[in-house]
C-alpha cells in the first residue's frame, strides 16, 4: 500500500460514506469496503483506472476535478479524500473549499516541496528537483501547484480550516524524530485530516 | 462477419409468444384486456433464478437481440440488433446469464400492437391502439418476470429508450433488480428531441396513404412518410464525423466532409448527387417495408411522454430514494441525440439520492448509434461491470412487489 494510505485508513469510520477524488485503480476504496464496509464513490479520468475500478466492483464516476464538484451536495459524504493529487489540479484552494463543503471531514495528502533534499537539489544543481517520489521533468509533470507544509498550514489558517490531525512521513511511511522537530524540512509527504 | 456457428454467437434462436390474460391498465386510464409478448431467451436460468438479465429495446428494435433466426434469407440471416454485446464470452455473457429480450407492447414484431386484431371490433387496432408509456411497458415486463419465475433481475439493461425503461424499473420495482445499466439515455426528452419526433410524425400522417392510420383497410401503407420519418431519425443517430467517415472514402483529398458522389459526377438536377442521399433513402425505404407506421407514431409519443420526475414535484432524485440497486450509466462523446450532459444529469440525480453509481463517458465518433457498435472501451467497461455482477453473492431475501 502507498505510504500515505495506511495512516489514512485509521481515520476512516466504519460504515461511513467516502468520496475519493482521483481514486486511481480503486484498490484503496476496495480495501476500505472490505475492511470498513464503507459506501464508496470514486472519481477518476483515466480509462484504464476506471476499468480497474469496475473490475474491483468499486463505484467510479468519470469526472474531471478541474471542472468542479458542483454535482455533489453539501455534507453528502463523511470523508472526502484527495491523495497525492492536490498539486496536480488547476485551482487547489477552490478544490479544498469544495471538499469541505461536500465532506464533513477531508483527508488531503501531498508531497512536501520544502523537503531538504529538494531544497538541496535546487541549490546545488540549480535545476527543478526530480526524485523517486516526484519523478517528472518540469515540462511533462502533472504537478502544477507544488506547495510546502508551511504553505498548506498558512492556507488552513487563512480560510479558517481546522486541522484535526497531521502526519508527516517519508516514502516508506516511516516517521522520524527529525520529522517531528521540523516537518517542513524533513517530511517528504504530508497527510492532513481537516474539517471546518 | 459473425455467423450462427461462431463461438461467440448464441446461434440459431427461436422467439416465443407469451399470452397474458390479466388486463393491463395503462397510464392513460385505458385498459388492454389481454395481450401477447414476443420474447427471446439466451443462456440458462440457474437454480435459484438469480442470473437473469432483461434487455430493453429502443425505438425501432424488437425481441431479436442476439443470434440468428435462420442461416437462410436476407432478413433472417441478419444477427439480432445487439449481437455485438450479447453472446458467449461477450459483455452480456450468455454463458453466465439467462438473458431475456422482448418486443414491447405496441410494437410490430409479434407483440400486441396496432397491427393486432382488436377483439372489440375484430379489425386491426390501427391508430386506436392506446398510447403506451414507458411505465406501462415496465409493468408488462414485470408480469413477464412473474411468468418466468424471476423474482429479481441480476440486471436490467438498455440503450436509448431502453435506458429509460431501465430507469423506470429502478423507480417502479426497486426491489426487483440488483443492477441498472442505462446507456446513451436521458432523464426526459428535450424540446429538440421532441421536435425531431414531431417532424417524423408529420411525415407519416401527411402521407396520402396514411388514411388517418387506417391504411390496412385500404390495402396500402404510408411508405413515403415512414421512409422520411426514418431518414430524419437516422440523421440524429449518426454524428457529423461518422457521416464524414462513411461518405468520404472515395476522395483522395483529406477533409471532403463526406461529400463522396453517388455516380461520380454532379447531375445538375434534384435527384441523388451524393452518397449520403442514396444511403439515407435506402435506409429509410428498407426500414419502412419492415416496420409499422402506427407503431412508429406510438413509440415516438412514448419517448416524448417519458418524464418520471412528474410524480416527484420535478425532483427526479426523490424517485430513486427507494431500492438498493447499483447503476452503471454510459454515454458517448459524439451522441447529440442524448449527449453526455443528459447522462450526467442521471448520474447527478442518483448521487443526490445517495445511490451507488458508476459513469463512463466513452470517446466515440459513432453518434447515438455508438451504443450498438463495437466500441472497445465501451464493451470492455460493460464486460468488467457485468463480470462483478455475475460473481457477486446473492442474498435470498424475498420482498414484496411494488405495484
Amino acid at each position: 500500500m502507498r505510504a500515505d494510505l495506511s495512516i489514512i485508513k485509521d481515520w476512516i469510520e466504519p460504515h461511513s460514506r467516502v468520496l475519493d477524488l482521483g481514486c486511481g485503480d480503486g484498490s484503496f476504496l476496495a480495501l476500505l469496503k472490505q475492511e470498513k464496509q464503507i459506501f464508496d464513490c470514486g472519481l477518476d479520468l483515466n480509462p484504464e483506472n476506471i476499468n480497474k475500478c469496475l473490475l474491483a466492483g468499486v463505484n467510479v464516476i468519470e469526472q474531471n476535478l478541474d471542472k468542479g464538484l458542483a454535482n455533489f451536495s453539501d455534507n453528502s459524504f463523511d470523508t472526502v479524500l484527495l491523495t497525492q493529487t492536490l498539486q496536480a489540479v488547476q485551482k487547489p484552494d477552490l478544490l479544498v473549499e469544495e471538499m469541505l463543503r461536500i465532506g464533513k471531514k477531508c483527508i488531503i495528502t501531498f508531497p512536501n516541496f520544502a523537503y531538504w533534499r529538494y531544497r538541496f537539489y535546487l541549490i546545488s544543481k540549480g535545476r527543478m528537483p526530480v526524485s523517486k517520489s516526484i519523478p517528472f521533468e518540469w515540462y511533462d509533470t502533472p504537478n502544477i501547484h507544488f506547495c510546502t507544509i508551511k504553505d498548506f498550514d498558512a492556507l488552513c489558517n487563512e480560510r479558517n480550516i481546522k486541522v484535526l490531525n497531521r502526519a508527516v512521513v517519508d516514502d516508506k511511511h516511516r516517521n522520524s524524530a527529525l520529522m517531528n522537530i521540523n516537518p517542513n524540512f524533513f517530511g517528504i509527504n504530508a497527510i492532513y485530516h481537516i474539517t471546518r | 462477419m459473425t455467423d450462427s456457428n461462431a463461438k461467440d454467437s448464441v446461434g440459431i434462436v427461436k422467439p416465443q409468444s407469451i399470452h397474458f390474460d390479466e388486463a393491463l391498465t395503462l397510464r392513460s386510464g385505458k385498459v388492454i384486456e389481454a395481450y401477447d409478448l414476443m420474447i427471446e431467451c439466451y443462456g440458462e436460468l440457474n437454480d435459484d433464478k438469480s442470473n437473469a438479465i432483461l434487455i430493453c429495446h429502443a425505438l425501432s428494435s424488437d425481441h431479436h437481440a442476439a443470434g440468428f433466426h435462420s442461416t437462410e434469407g436476407v432478413v433472417d440471416k441478419k444477427p439480432g440488433w445487439w449481437d455485438t454485446c450479447i453472446g458467449p464470452g461477450k459483455p452480456i455473457d450468455s454463458n453466465k446469464f439467462f438473458i431475456v429480450s422482448l418486443n414491447n407492447l405496441g410494437g410490430c414484431a409479434g407483440s400486441t400492437g396496432p397491427t393486432s386484431t382488436n377483439p372489440a371490433t375484430n379489425k386491426a387496432y390501427g391508430p386506436d391502439f392506446p398510447i403506451v408509456t414507458v411505465r406501462d411497458w415496465v409493468k408488462s415486463q414485470a408480469r413477464l418476470a412473474d411468468y418466468l419465475g424471476i423474482e429479481q433481475w441480476a440486471a436490467v439493461i438498455g440503450g436509448s429508450l431502453g435506458g429509460m425503461q431501465v430507469l423506470r424499473w429502478a423507480i417502479s420495482y426497486p426491489e426487483r433488480l440488483r443492477h441498472a445499466v442505462v446507456i446513451a439515455a436521458a432523464p426526459k426528452l428535450s424540446a429538440q428531441n421532441i421536435a425531431f419526433n414531431e417532424v417524423a410524425r408529420q411525415s407519416i400522417t401527411s402521407d396520402p396513404d396514411f388514411h388517418q392510420g387506417h391504411y390496412y383497410e385500404h390495402n396500402t401503407y404510408p411508405k413515403k412518410g415512414l421512409t422520411l420519418a426514418r431518414m430524419i431519425g437516422h440523421i440524429t443517430y449518426l454524428s457529423d464525423s461518422s457521416m464524414r467517415d462513411k461518405f468520404g472514402k472515395d476522395s483522395l483529398t483529406e477533409g471532403n466532409f463526406g461529400r463522396d458522389l453517388s455516380t461520380g459526377k454532379l447531375n445538375f438536377g434534384f435527384d441523388v448527387d451524393f452518397q449520403v442521399e442514396s444511403y439515407l433513402q435506402y435506409k429509410g425505404e428498407s426500414f419502412s417495408s419492415n416496420f409499422d407506421a402506427n407503431t412508429y407514431l406510438l413509440i415516438t409519443k412514448t419517448l416524448d411522454y417519458f418524464d418520471p420526475a412528474v410524480d416527484y414535484e420535478g425532483d427526479l432524485s426523490k424517485a430513486f430514494l427507494q431500492g438498493k440497486c447499483k447503476f452503471l450509466v454510459v454515454s458517448f462523446s459524439s451522441d447529440w441525440r442524448f449527449p453526455p450532459e443528459r447522462s450526467r444529469e442521471i448520474v447527478d440525480t442518483l448521487l443526490k439520492a445517495k445511490r451507488q453509481v458508476s459513469y463512463l463517458e466513452i470517446e466515440s465518433d459513432g453518434g447515438h448509434d455508438a451504443f450498438l457498435l463495437p466500441v472497445p472501451r465501451y464493451l470492455e467497461g460493460l464486460s468488467s461491470y457485468l463480470s462483478v455482477v455475475a460473481n457477486e453473492p446473492v442474498t435470498t431475501e424475498k420482498s414484496s412487489h411494488a405495484s
